[in-house]
């Protein structure tokens, strides 16, 4: 496929990948999505089976993408997650906790803009903050304090109409993490930014996980987006939407543009492009990789 | 190459123009359209008033000439009102006897009042006491009418508000109540007059009831919608904030509906002065409506006109002032940040309640 160019295998960990892999395996779970499955009972006799029997991991301060062609239930799973949506089998615990119905300690960044129109960006961050029980001033000085961290504390008194749309998700991403949830879901929060803005928010992203302890899930079309950011990514194939392999990025820490380019970079991409537009149905099944993972 | 340049011509408008579809005006050309929304239908007003030649289909006789010529128009008397073809027949009939003419103007009919006479009659009707004794000053008559629009609509939202919000957040309200609320929006609120006036007698009561009737169900029906179209992605992200159920009504689909519910009250209280006119001809008559009625009765047309404008203004006055005051209530809609920073002011001038306690706190400990 590639003549021009000879890539490592993404298979190929250089030694210091190979030891931060172990050690992510040696941490404790946060989330474990067992067995999950979602039908969606139409007007015909079959039902639409939208996900079926996804299974993985995630650990705590980890990163992790799930990536895979349209249709293949990336946002039906996020939303089982996050509690917005319920599995028709298996099923996904928190701390081993089973998930049932949203709750603060799933924080959410949606693709679309969600924060209030009717607060300030100040209020925004301390909506969650507030419905906690936080006394105002407390909750002030934490929402301030996050602001400062997305760099946007000179915006706080703003509302939300009046900023671009990279920084209406800086302030998504700030009320979401000022919970301190366990988990940061991110619904293709950058999908509908224009390139430049995309490429700044994720450098920011990675600022904000190299700082704070958080662990994300985050999904995404973009296979950069996923290479970049991503310490294993979970590939799910479509109709139905099942795990086709998941992938320990072996791109080194801390991450920067330059390594768009590096031999492990092209190489992991190279694979997520052979398993994403491979006709689906052939080639190995998931569960091995599962196993392995 | 130092002559001059040659002087730009000028380049067409590059400005969306007056007819682009679905583009803003031009300021300037916007004030000038908004004030001739006004202008236009005066001036048509102005011409078939002042204007003798246009329409003007009756004569007003000054004189009707030699009186004692019998005819079959002899009965023509000075300030008549008579057809143009009947005082021409009369004039025709004097001219056969040879006596003097009848002389006269042309003019519209009655109903039809020039702008300077229901101008001169908004005047007075405020300044002239009522011609009977016990009848209302017109402005007594028009608070009368707002007291009832008042307390007609504030109970209608009291109860309308409120069930539409549960009826557009819950889906079990919803077909609980809807359905009814649609049947009974279907039946014209003045055909529960008799009712009204049976039950609660021939006071206000039963005027406030037929406004209550006219708007809530409409209310309930349109306060739903507007709930309703609330974006369930703000919901779902409350829920993922942490947000209880009862917190989603309170912090999430309220304030995001709040500006909506706002501009649909303001709407209905529009309907609401449309039931007022037949609410206060039922029972007592009261009100602008009675007003109305009793001077139509004395056919001064131009107190009926002066009184529907008044209507008219008031309407459109508090219109105005509540999207005015709308502007300030949701700044995050219009930018106009007034009244927040107005408050926030306002909260520094009151001393936070820990600095207060910091103070109280010694004088306390010094008394125990």
């Amino acid at each position: 496929m590639n003549d021009l160019l000879t890539l490592p295998s993404y298979l190929d960990h250089p030694p210091e990948i190979a030891e931060r892999i172990t050690e992510l395996r040696a941490r404790p779970s946060v989330m474990c999505v067992d067995g999950l499955t979602r039908e969606f009972r139409g007007s015909g006799a079959a039902p639409t089976v939208a996900l079926s029997n996804v299974s993985f991991e995630v650990r705590q301060r980890e990163f992790i993408s799930v990536i895979g062609p349209s249709g293949c239930g990336k946002s039906t799973l996020i939303r089982i997650l996050a509690g917005l949506d319920y599995p028709t089998g298996g099923e996904a615990r928190l701390d081993g906790r089973a998930i049932r119905g949203p709750g603060a300690d799933r924080g959410m960044v949606f693709q679309g803009y969600t924060l209030f129109p009717w607060l300030s960006v100040l209020g925004n961050v301390m909506f969650g903050l507030k419905m906690k029980g936080m006394t105002g001033r407390q909750a002030q000085r934490v929402a301030r304090d996050w602001l400062e961290r997305v760099s946007l504390g000179k915006f706080a008194e703003h509302y939300p109409s009046q900023l671009s749309g990279g920084m209406k998700q800086r302030v998504a991403i700030a009320r979401a993490l000022a919970n301190e949830p366990r988990i940061l879901l991110m619904d293709e929060p950058f999908g509908a930014l224009d390139a430049q803005t995309r490429s700044a928010m994720q450098a920011h992203l990675l600022e904000i996980c190299a700082r704070v302890d958080v662990t994300v899930l985050f999904i995404t079309h973009d296979l950069d987006e996923a290479v970049y950011l991503s310490d294993r990514i979970v590939v799910l194939g479509a109709h139905p939407g099942r795990v086709v392999e998941i992938i320990d990025v072996p791109v080194t820490r801390p991450r920067g543009p330059q390594q768009f380019l590096s031999g492990h970079f092209l190489a992991t991409k190279k694979r997520l492009e052979e398993l994403i537009h491979r006709p689906h149905g052939d080639g190995p099944a998931g569960d091995g990789e599962i196993a392995a993972a | 190459m130092n002559r001059p340049l040659a002087p730009v011509e000028k380049s067409p408008r590059l400005g969306p123009g007056l007819l682009a579809v679905r583009e803003p005006l031009p300021k300037r050309a916007s004030f000038v359209a908004g004030i001739l929304a006004f202008a236009i239908p005066f001036a048509l007003w102005c011409v078939i008033s002042y204007v003798p030649f246009v329409w003007h289909p009756l004569v007003l006789v000054h004189d009707p000439g030699d009186t004692s010529v019998r005819g079959t128009y002899s009965y023509l008397a000075q300030g008549q009102l008579v057809e143009r073809e009947v005082f021409a027949a009369r004039n025709e009939e004097l001219r056969r006897a040879g006596k003097k003419l009848a002389t006269g103007e042309r003019s519209n009919p009655i109903y039809l009042q020039a702008p300077h006479a229901v101008g001169r009659a908004m005047v007075t009707a405020f300044t002239t006491p009522p011609p009977r004794d016990g009848d209302m000053w017109l402005h007594q008559s028009l608070w009368k009418s707002c007291q009832v629009i008042f307390w007609g609509f504030l109970c209608a939202a009291m109860l309308g508000v409120p069930l539409g919000i549960l009826c557009g957040t819950f889906s079990l309200f919803s077909r609980l109540v809807e359905p009814f609320v649609d049947f009974v929006r279907y039946m014209p609120a003045p055909v529960f007059g008799a009712l009204a006036v049976t039950i609660l007698g021939l006071a206000d009561e039963p005027k406030i009831a037929i406004i209550f009737v006219g708007t809530f169900f409409q209310m309930v029906l349109v306060v739903a919608n507007t709930t309703r179209s609330v974006d369930p992605a703000l919901l779902h992200a409350a829920q993922t904030l942490g947000t209880s159920r009862s917190g989603l009504i309170r912090h999430v689909v309220i304030p995001s509906a709040l500006p909506a519910l706002y501009r649909d009250m303001r709407i209905l209280i529009g309907w609401a002065w449309t039931y007022l006119v037949v609410a206060e001809l039922i029972g007592e008559k009261s009100g602008i409506s009675a007003f109305i009625y009793q001077e139509q009765r004395y056919r001064h047309f131009d107190n009926v006109y002066a009184a529907i404008a008044v209507i008219g203004l008031v309407g459109f006055g508090v219109d105005q002032l509540l999207a005015l005051l709308g502007r300030y209530l949701f700044p995050w809609e219009s930018g106009n940040t007034g009244l927040v920073r107005l408050a926030r002011g306002a909260r520094r001038l009151i001393p936070e309640s820990s600095r207060l306690l910091a103070r109280i706190a010694p004088i306390a400990k010094a008394r125990t």
